[in-house]
């Protein structure tokens, strides 16, 4: 008898191959011209545009509608990669409700904003599925600049430097580039391998090498970057997990929602094993991605549990209402208190801010309670972009200050390009 | 409920909606449809002469401009006139005509510009118990090259010839339809009324070109790689077909000559405007192209209502309302001094009216650092760009100011009304 939803215990293919294959198709796909057209005649060309400052990058939005809107999607994607070169995946997974759309004058008016995220990978996926890269490098200006971490900051300041002239190596410690878009990103939002095919768009502009399984500190110090390169950029996220510190934590069974949700961007979903009923701790992205995809592998019950309430919780509006609609059971001001299990997890008690204690039955439970700086340097003491010896500057998750988002990253790195170059050329 | 019953020239509807000459009118299938959905009356499509009929392109025969929303703007055509042999379309006239006795029939007539060819169509429509006639001295393309349509329009002598001709040979009212394809278009108003004309129709289609393919360098409608001037149409040509409504009900030459308004009406509001500049009924085609039939239930509904809000009963009490304000720039009141003002409460924050004055207009328009948009008293002229720039109607509005206030921006007091034709900067002023 082949598993369901219903089978008890962590076990895999609670769902046919066909049904997988449609829970984790893309989750919003491309428009079509069409619809795009439509889409893009709903923007009234603001003036100094919400839209524009409230986007980390700030994409001339307007303008790039207008584009699309005046059958010329090439120059619109121009304008959004001239100011963010990860537009294409900022597009699947900004929380756009929050940024740019939420500022949408026409959210105001009518509670229905602009599809600028949509119309932004509309633009993208156009330019990119040609297999156009926009870019050209300036003269040779004969600096090399290393960057540690290939993920959104990494890779945005490594383009960005390149495009100016200089000689980028980026130094990754993982097989893969991306980062957290291609380990760390639900699935239905990146599908079709997105990050890496944005990796190999990326890397078209040229004078970008990267280095794969090298790691800050165990294949090289950040002492030896500084003697080697004119400017070092760090961009190395948070590699480390905060812990929960409650007894039941090394139980068969708990796991840490990253690598779930890495390990479901690495493998085939049938081979991914889950509960029948599955419990995450947490409120944030993370914890939404692990849950909704617990119930996408099919999982019975999924239930997320986070400490605070409603409206302290990180996960935006839209976020919770995606995990809602996906049949996950929100629980707000709830803290863990013990996971009980012998040999493997059989449940999670909390404690409710009322005071009562409940417990919920859980055969798995995936910890999202945030990631940590693992291993950093002295310099990332708690502001972005810092320069240490006028040689090294930071940014994406691993300094702090910004909201840990890519496009943060993008607007970061990009950022970090540019005082590079001010820097070594002034 | 407004009574909507319209006596045109003795022709009578039950409502002032009727199709206009054109495809929608050509066959008595479309025009029995049309009359199921409502329609008042019908101005059958164009018949010409006894004869082998006309031919039309095999390629597209229209054009258009879009806005947002692809929202069809204006429309063109190269079409011709019926190409249908003139028998079949005499006999379908007569069968809908016996069987929608309620609705109005007009025939509409296009024949070479001779005595004998008008007097001999005549001839042969009298049998059709037709309600009257219309005379296309409008078509801008394909007929005016051989002698007919706008060739005609555009010559006041020989519309009045021709119409002369026809209340010689004919009993039935006639209706004279202009093109606006001329400078003056009272000259072939004046000429149809001294011929006889019982009525004008106004407007026929403008000449245009809709766009040009970018790709192969032809204009649109294209037919293998050529394109040709086709007549425009659409609620994009509506104001200038107002306009010209109102030039012929408010000129002492032609005031009082009843007018068929045509030009865009797409809404029982347009309908309305057209008759209240003089208009009285209304012909529709381009709506009808677009939406279909059934448009006409919301016009006859709209116009009921409006009516009945203003309180009046017959749409002649809405014919003609406006005729008086229409005016000469000269006599418009220079002490009417108005300020745009913006509802903070309405107001969606989008900067258009900001970027309109600061870049376009009288930089009287301040922007706050959390976007807040006012109005500078002292700098507005009241232009009323920003009113139309705005994405939300009546978000900003003009204010008037009352007599005796101050104009910020002049510092004069709103004083009595005054025109150019007493102002101290007219010449014609300075030199008595």
């Amino acid at each position: 008898m082949p598993n369901s939803p219903f089978t008890p215990g962590v076990v895999q293919a609670r769902l046919s191959d066909g049904e997988l294959a449609q829970n984790f198709a893309d989750i919003s796909p491309m428009l079509d011209a069409h619809e795009a057209r439509v889409a893009a005649d709903r923007c009234y060309f603001c003036h100094d545009a919400p839209c524009i400052t409230a986007c980390p990058t700030d994409i001339d939005i307007p303008l790039f509608i207008r584009q699309i809107a005046t059958g010329t999607p090439d120059a619109a994607a121009k304008t959004i990669l001239s100011q963010n070169i990860m537009g294409g995946m900022c597009a699947r997974v900004c929380p756009t409700e929050v940024l740019c759309e939420g500022a949408c004058v026409r959210e105001m008016a009518e509670g229905k904003p602009v599809e600028i995220g949509r119309l932004q990978r509309f633009a993208t996926d156009t330019l990119m599925d040609k297999g156009i890269h926009p870019f050209t490098r300036a003269k040779a200006t004969g600096k090399k600049v290393a960057v540690v971490g290939a993920g959104p900051a990494g890779l945005s300041c490594a383009h960005r430097a390149a495009m100016l002239g200089h000689d980028v190596t980026v130094y990754e410690a993982r097989a893969k580039a991306g980062g957290l878009n291609e380990y760390g990103i639900a699935a239905y939002k990146a599908a079709d391998d997105f990050a890496a095919r944005e990796v190999d768009w990326l890397l078209k502009i040229g004078g970008i090498s990267i280095h794969y399984g090298k790691a800050l500190g165990a294949d090289m110090t950040l002492a030896q970057l500084e003697a080697e390169y004119d400017a070092v950029f760090l961009g190395i996220g948070l590699g480390g997990v905060n812990a929960l510190g409650l007894a039941g934590a090394d139980l068969g069974g708990v796991q840490n929602a990253v690598d779930f949700i890495e390990g479901l961007r690495q493998t085939d979903k049938a081979q991914i094993a889950i509960g029948r009923d599955v419990v995450v701790i947490g409120g944030g992205m993370t914890a939404v991605d692990a849950a909704v995809q617990s119930r996408l592998l099919g999982a019975q019950n999924v239930t997320m549990v986070y400490r605070g309430p409603r409206e302290k919780m990180s996960a935006s509006e839209y976020e919770q209402e995606h995990a809602t609609s996906a049949g996950v059971r929100i629980i707000y001001n709830a803290a863990p208190k013990a996971i009980h299990g012998s040999g493997h997890v059989t449940g999670v008690e909390f404690t409710f801010a009322g005071g009562d204690d409940f417990t919920i039955p859980a055969d798995q439970v995936f910890l999202a309670i945030g990631q940590t700086l693992q291993g950093a340097p002295i310099l990332l003491d708690g502001k972005k972009l810092k320069t240490h010896a006028g040689k090294v500057w930071a940014g994406g998750d691993c300094a702090a200050g910004g909201q840990d988002l890519t496009v943060t990253a993008v607007a970061e790195g990009r950022d970090a390009a540019l005082a590079i170059h001010a820097k070594l050329m002034g | 409920m407004a009574n909507l019953t319209t006596d045109f020239i003795g022709i009578k509807s039950p409502n002032p909606f009727w199709l206009a000459s054109a495809p929608p009118t050509d066959k008595a299938y479309n025009v029995e449809r049309a009359f199921e959905a409502g329609w008042g009356g019908v101005v059958w499509k164009t018949l010409g002469s006894e004869g082998p009929p006309v031919v039309n392109v095999n390629g597209p025969r229209y054009g258009a401009i879009w806005g947002a929303d692809r929202r069809l703007l204006g429309l063109n055509n190269i079409e011709l006139i019926t190409d249908r042999p003139l028998q079949v379309n005499l006999d379908e006239i007569k069968m809908v005509k016996r069987k929608w006795r309620d609705r109005a029939m007009v025939i509409s007539l296009m024949v070479p510009c001779d005595e004998e060819s008008w007097k001999d169509i005549l001839h042969r429509i009298e049998d059709t118990e037709a309600d009257g006639v219309e005379l296309n001295f409008g078509c801008p393309h394909g007929m005016a090259e051989r002698g007919m349509g706008s060739a005609v329009g555009q010559v006041p002598e020989y519309i009045e010839m021709v119409t002369r001709w026809v209340k010689t040979y004919s009993r039935m009212p006639c209706i004279v339809k202009l093109t606006p394809n001329i400078a003056d278009i009272r000259k072939p108003a004046e000429a149809a009324k001294r011929g006889g004309a019982d009525a004008v129709s106004l407007i026929n289609t403008i000449n245009s070109i809709t766009s040009v393919n970018l790709d192969s360098f032809s204009p649109e409608p294209m037919i293998d790689g050529k394109g040709t001037h086709g007549g425009y149409c659409g609620p994009a040509v509506k104001p200038i077909a107002l306009n010209m409504v109102a030039e012929i009900a408010r000129s002492e030459a032609t005031r009082g000559l009843p007018i068929s308004g045509i030009g865009g009406v797409t809404t029982w509001r347009d309908a309305a405007e057209f008759m209240a500049l003089g208009a009285g009924n209304v012909q529709v085609c381009t709506a009808a192209m677009t939406y279909g039939f059934k448009i006409v239930q919301e016009m006859i509904s709209g116009l009921s209502d409006y009516m009945d809000s203003k309180g009046m009963t017959s749409t002649a009490d809405l014919v003609g309302r406006a005729v008086p304000n229409v005016t000469d720039w000269q006599y418009l009141n220079l002490n009417y001094v108005t300020k745009a003002q913006i509802n903070q409460d309405d107001c969606i924050k989008c900067g258009r009216c900001y970027a309109a004055c600061e870049d376009t207009s009288h930089q009287a328009i301040a922007m706050s650092e959390d976007r807040t948009f006012t109005v500078k008293d002292e700098e507005c002229v009241a232009c009323n760009l920003c009113v139309n720039v705005c994405p939300v109607e009546n978000c900003i509005t003009m204010v008037t100011l009352d007599k005796g206030a101050i104009d910020e921006r002049t510092g004069k007091k709103v004083d009595d009304y005054a025109n150019w034709t007493t102002h101290p900067n007219n010449p014609s002023v300075a030199a008595e």
